[in-house]
């Protein structure tokens, strides 16, 4: 059984729907608080949604000093899933765990809405159980999700396959319509959509269990 | 000995500024014409203790780039207030 470690920061606040989707994925999964130091007997992350830190200073750039980072970094490193959602996948990007930034959306509107995402690469933890050109709905659910990077890192993404998950139609002003991108590796990933809230069609839909079930698969053989 | 910095945090070239664009688009309506190249931008004011005017900047510099802005988008410039 995968044992999957959601981070919780003060001011996260989508941690017990990630933790509820992983239970409900059959994974063993438990919640770490931001100071601890270690993530020894996991075999995956989770940093979740919200607001970590009160946002301040710039959405997940005080979160990135948590003490749990240095472990988060050293696990990622070495192979280890990292899964950032929403404000996890800002702090991914504020720690240089994957590449760009994330800015306030185009229109300077919060946006909560469904979205449909395609699926662009299936060479990550996220997407390795989807298939390439898959059309996923899963909602968004933010402020700063604007993905941005410098044309050198744009080229780089799309030559290595890192952009995983693009929007079928632009909701935020996102450099390439990219809703979600993983390192070089394929074993960290941040999508800013919400899969853990798309678990269940009574709720509107079922397509995030293609992903979260990925990345809960790809730990199974761990 | 303190000295008084200010750190200019400002988006790097070709970075899109939603705000700052927003807001020149709200002049005209004010009556605030012939306003153009409105960019949003972060001030942080903050007492250094250092030996020198230089090892304030320095100090201040450091924490700039790796607290206070975001290389990937952001530019940040020390400078000492009076």
């Amino acid at each position: 059984m995968a044992r999957i470690g959601v981070v919780v920061f003060p001011g996260s606040n989508c941690e017990y729907d990630a933790l509820a989707a992983m239970q409900d994925l059959g994974a063993d999964a438990s919640f770490v608080w931001h100071t601890e130091t270690s993530l020894e007997g996991f075999d995956g992350v989770i940093l979740p949604g919200g607001f970590a830190h009160g946002d301040y200073l710039r959405p997940g750039a005080l979160a990135r000093f948590s003490p749990i980072m240095d472990a988060v970094t050293a696990f990622a490193n070495d192979g280890g899933a990292v899964l950032g959602i929403c404000n996890g996948f800002q702090v991914l990007t504020e720690a240089g765990l994957v590449p760009g930034a994330l800015q306030k959306n185009r229109g300077l509107t919060f946006l909560c809405q469904p979205t449909t995402l395609i699926v662009e690469s299936t060479n990550s933890v996220l997407t390795r159980g989807a298939t390439k050109g898959q059309a996923l709905n899963v909602p968004i659910n933010h402020f700063s999700g604007s993905y941005t990077c410098d044309d050198e890192t744009y080229a780089a993404l799309e030559a290595n396959g890192q952009i995983v998950l693009r929007y079928q139609e632009n909701p935020n002003g996102s450099r390439g319509n990219i809703a979600g991108v993983s390192n070089l590796a394929g074993n960290v990933v941040g999508l800013m959509p919400h899969p853990e809230r798309a678990m269940s069609t009574l709720l509107g839909s079922a397509d995030g269990r293609v992903l979260l079930g990925s990345f809960v698969g790809a730990l199974a053989n761990v | 000995m303190t000295h008084y910095v200010i750190v200019d945090v400002t988006l790097r070239d070709g970075i899109a500024d939603p705000e700052g664009a927003t807001i020149e688009r709200a002049l005209p309506a004010l009556g605030f014409t012939g306003v153009s190249n409105v960019k949003a931008a972060k001030s942080f004011r903050m007492d250094v203790e250092a030996d020198s005017a230089e090892a304030a900047l320095a100090k201040a510099t450091q924490l700039a780039e790796r607290l206070l802005s975001n290389p990937v988008i952001e530019n940040a410039v020390a400078r000492l207030g009076n």
